[in-house]
């Protein structure tokens, strides 16, 4: 890794010059050159060179050298969230990819430190990487190679059941259980129209045996976790029977996982928001009239959408570019969405001007599902040609399913949630009074994968050292999967002893 | 130059190692190989080894694309095989090729094997260390230092930073610590045992295509294996039906014939061949020769053992007879062979036979003629 020559040197001052005149707001940017080798292991790493060791970064590794060496994908830069905001530039890319790339990362780096889901990460996430790097391979060397290796195995086996929201919550863990109050206890009584006949229908005696029952079954079950966790990593770190640096491995992976999570729930609208300001600031500013073609030709690669690709990329800078244009015409807001007559509406232009001030706003409050919710109108789904697909069984063949705005707004929604992945919640960690791990997974109309589940129900059962179990449905049934340390075991259950959330 | 990643390759590819090797047989039992060479890269299908975790099934099947067409319109096929549709209990749906080079599918195999009874043996046996300056290093002892070397690198650093101004009549260049480049050198073994490596196998017309493909497939491997394993092996190859006769190891391994089968042509030509080019004080020799054990007569029988007993045994280190099933065969030779050469019974353990009934048990048979320490 090498700082950058005096030429780059002096065209990052100039695009860094243009960031600041569009209004761009970024922590210190460093630029650092690394050959594709580097570039490959710093991507294989998450981007940080620091992290702790184990053969997942080496099977990415070989995955992007292969894919490298054949030609099939070459990364161009890679931008660090970190302060100060690091990115890393291939030493191959020509001069005009260089410059490309910097309006780039400029637009990453204001992503970063203004919008909100990134608000809660650790801008120190380099020094963080690396002492969680020392503090595992301290672990090592205490306790050999192959038992740190497999617990950390396990550890990403889990490491998606984290809340996505998690970081936002400032729930504390210790008034998160309701004292139970018991002048708070209210008894069933049955309906009567006569006021004398009441004690008749009612008895006094019988209501007050009654609530005496409903306090002692409430003492009963009190519940462990007080309310479904979706974190739960925390909840393993906080009462699994873990030796002390199986904890903090957990913890590790934990934190790490937290730190990744906005770049995930974002993905749309920050490459979105970088593509838009490369564009942006090469075509009005940086470029030359040589570097057109070049130019012209890496835009087009970055954000082409062949083959019928969802490419987050053109998503992303299309739907800014859509918004900028409609809140300068003004073509938003109760008049414009009550009118009717097409042309009229297209048309519209109200000369308001507000466009690049909506999308500054939209990159700070946003986050990929509620931008697509928000923003992503029928006209806009109709001139990119979206559509949903579908397996058809009988031919094996993936086939266009349907154009309906509707319906490719709910799936592009449904992917995004929960980052695309099942919600999954503690909700009991004393079952049935035997300390077994209750599992409840939220059933949205998408089985879990069986295969996969009961590899990983394995997984939590070594963590937790008794038997897990989870409630999920197939075929319309809830099924409860179980792995007690020997056997896998399903069985259904009935509604009424299913939690039902 | 060293990237941390390198480590966490390495572990990666060590635990595709430790996969494959639980499949090997499967691997093992493919003739496609067979034809190519030590470089030569071999895709194995292994099935995923990414963790696992809870996730969404395939039933899912859906997703959002961009472009023209019209509802209904295919757009490629599934990546399950039709129909399947249930989510059952088969593990390996994602279905990952790691590329791996022969000569280390090879050495995966080879890891528990190795020539038994392997002496030292022949004037290349002996194995002496000498050191050989191959490469450059950043650091040393300073005896090494390379002045050359040293002061270009000085000279790069100086020009990079502008320190260096080429106007000056007398420029001055200073190497600094980080400058210094040293010579470095790589201890190199000379080769020990002479080994050679006689193969031969039986063409005749009562062989079918399957045991053909069976004999060649083991053969195949046994030399790969060797070939990766030893350096400076030499290795020969003979066919034979009614006769017997040398051929080059691409004629070994494509060869089509039929005929009678006449074994002690071969065994004779076995003897002429170590007569001439193997004397027994400077070589391990091991014959390998694969059948399916229909001889043409009793009598040749008889006259294979006096010159198994009398000329091949007493030069060799081992005998390896591996015989495969044939529709036709009688497979008397294998029994023949055992009842003569009685184990325990001095010059019989110098034999090996095994029977190889199909493809499956080829591994089997590779292990029991190279376990290591017999």
């Amino acid at each position: 890794m090498s700082d950058l020559p005096k030429e780059l040197r002096a065209f990052q001052d100039e695009i860094e010059g243009y960031a600041v005149g569009y209004g761009l707001d970024f922590l210190t940017t460093v630029f650092e050159m690394v050959d594709f080798e580097q570039m490959n292991q710093l991507a294989s790493y998450g981007g940080f060179p620091t992290r702790y060791p184990h053969w997942s970064f080496g099977m990415e590794y070989e995955k992007l050298s292969k894919s490298y060496a054949y030609g099939l994908s070459k990364i161009y830069e890679m931008v660090i969230n970190n302060d100060p905001v690091v990115a890393y530039l291939l030493k191959s890319n020509s001069i005009m990819d260089q410059k490309l790339v910097m309006a780039h990362v400029y637009g990453h780096a204001d992503f970063f430190k203004n919008n909100y889901y990134f608000s809660q990460t650790n801008r120190k996430a380099i020094d963080m990487m690396a002492n969680h790097g020392v503090r595992i391979r301290r672990y090592i060397e205490k306790f050999g190679y192959d038992r740190v290796e497999s617990f950390i195995d396990l550890c990403h086996s889990i490491d998606n059941l984290i809340d996505p929201h998690g970081r936002f919550m400032v729930r504390s863990r210790d008034e998160a259980s309701p004292d139970h109050d018991p002048s708070r206890v209210k008894v069933h009584k049955l309906k009567f129209n006569r006021g004398y006949m009441e004690k008749y229908i009612n008895p006094p005696e019988f209501l007050e045996e009654q609530r005496k029952k409903i306090i002692e079954d409430q003492e009963k079950v009190r519940r462990f976790p007080p309310h479904p966790a979706q974190d739960v990593l925390e909840f393993l770190v906080d009462y699994a029977p873990l030796e002390n640096w199986e904890r903090d491995v957990l913890d590790i992976i934990r934190e790490e996982a937290y730190y990744f999570i906005p770049q995930g729930q974002t993905k749309i609208m920050n490459e979105g928001w970088a593509s838009y300001w490369h564009s942006t600031i090469m075509t009005r500013k940086a470029m030359k009239d040589s570097e057109v073609i070049d130019y012209a030709d890496h835009h087009s690669g970055t954000v082409s959408m062949a083959g019928g690709r969802f490419n987050p990329y053109k998503i992303g800078i299309e739907l800014f570019r859509n918004i900028e244009e409609r809140w300068d015409k003004g073509q938003f807001g109760s008049d414009y969405d009550s009118c009717t007559d097409i042309a009229q509406k297209k048309n519209w232009d109200l000369k308001l001007g507000k466009g690049r001030e909506k999308i500054f706003e939209v990159r700070k409050i946003y986050n990929d599902v509620t931008f697509l919710d928000e923003f992503m109108t029928p006209e806009f789904c109709a001139e990119h040609k979206f559509f949903t697909f579908q397996l058809n069984p009988k031919s094996n063949e993936y086939e266009i399913a349907s154009r309906e705005f509707q319906k490719i707004k709910q799936q592009l929604l449904f992917q995004l949630t929960n980052l695309g992945r099942p919600r999954i919640f503690v909700v009991d960690g004393n079952y049935q009074n035997r300390g077994e791990l209750y599992l409840w997974h939220q059933y949205e109309g998408v089985e879990l994968k069986l295969t996969t589940a009961k590899e990983t129900l394995s997984s939590l059962q070594k963590c937790w050292r008794r038997p897990v179990h989870i409630q999920t449905m197939i075929d319309d049934h809830y099924r409860v999967l179980s792995f007690d340390g020997q056997a896998l075991a399903e069985r259904n259950i009935a509604k009424e002893d299913a939690y039902l959330g | 130059m060293y990237l941390k990643i390198n480590t966490d390759h390495a572990r990666f590819r060590q635990i595709i190692r430790g996969r494959i090797k639980k499949d090997l047989r499967k691997y093992i039992s493919k003739g496609e190989m067979i034809g190519r060479k030590g470089k030569h890269l071999v895709s194995i299908p292994l099935p995923s080894i990414d963790l696992p975790h809870f996730e969404f099934g395939d039933n899912r099947g859906q997703g959002i694309g961009a472009g023209d067409g019209s509802e209904g319109q295919s757009l490629g096929p599934g990546d399950r095989d039709g129909g399947a549709g249930q989510a059952g209990n088969l593990p390996g749906q994602h279905v990952q090729e790691v590329d791996i080079t022969l000569e280390e599918l090879a050495a995966i195999m080879g890891e528990e094997l190795g020539l038994p009874k392997i002496l030292p043996k022949g004037n290349k046996n002996l194995s002496s260390f000498r050191d050989k300056y191959t490469g450059i290093h950043n650091i040393g002892p300073r005896a090494l230092l390379n002045f050359k070397r040293t002061y270009k690198e000085a000279l790069k650093r100086q020009i990079a930073s502008g320190t260096f101004n080429p106007d000056d009549p007398d420029p001055v260049v200073i190497p600094q610590k980080r400058d210094e480049r040293y010579l470095s050198w790589k201890v190199k073994q000379q080769e020990n045992n002479a080994a050679a490596i006689i193969l031969i196998m039986d063409v005749s017309g009562s062989m079918g295509d399957e045991q053909k493909e069976i004999v060649r497939t083991e053969s195949f491997w046994i030399d790969t294996w060797l070939r990766s394993q030893y350096k400076g092996i030499e290795t020969r190859y003979i066919v034979h039906d009614a006769t017997a006769r040398e051929v080059d190891r691409e004629t070994f391994f494509s060869t089509r014939e039929s005929g009678g089968t006449i074994i002690s042509s071969a065994y004779q030509l076995v003897d002429e061949l170590i007569q001439r080019h193997y004397p027994p004080s400077e070589w391990n020799i091991y014959p390998f020769h694969f059948s399916d054990g229909d001889n043409w007569s009793a009598d040749d029988t008889q006259k294979c053992f006096e010159i198994l007993e009398n000329k091949i045994l007493p030069k060799s280190n081992v005998f390896c007879y591996g015989q495969v099933e044939s529709l036709y065969g009688s497979g008397q030779f294998y029994k023949d062979l055992n009842e003569r050469f009685a184990k325990g019974a001095g010059i019989g353990d110098r034999i090996i036979s095994t029977r190889i009934p199909n493809k499956e048990s080829i591994y089997d048979s590779i292990k029991e003629f190279l376990n290591k320490g017999l």
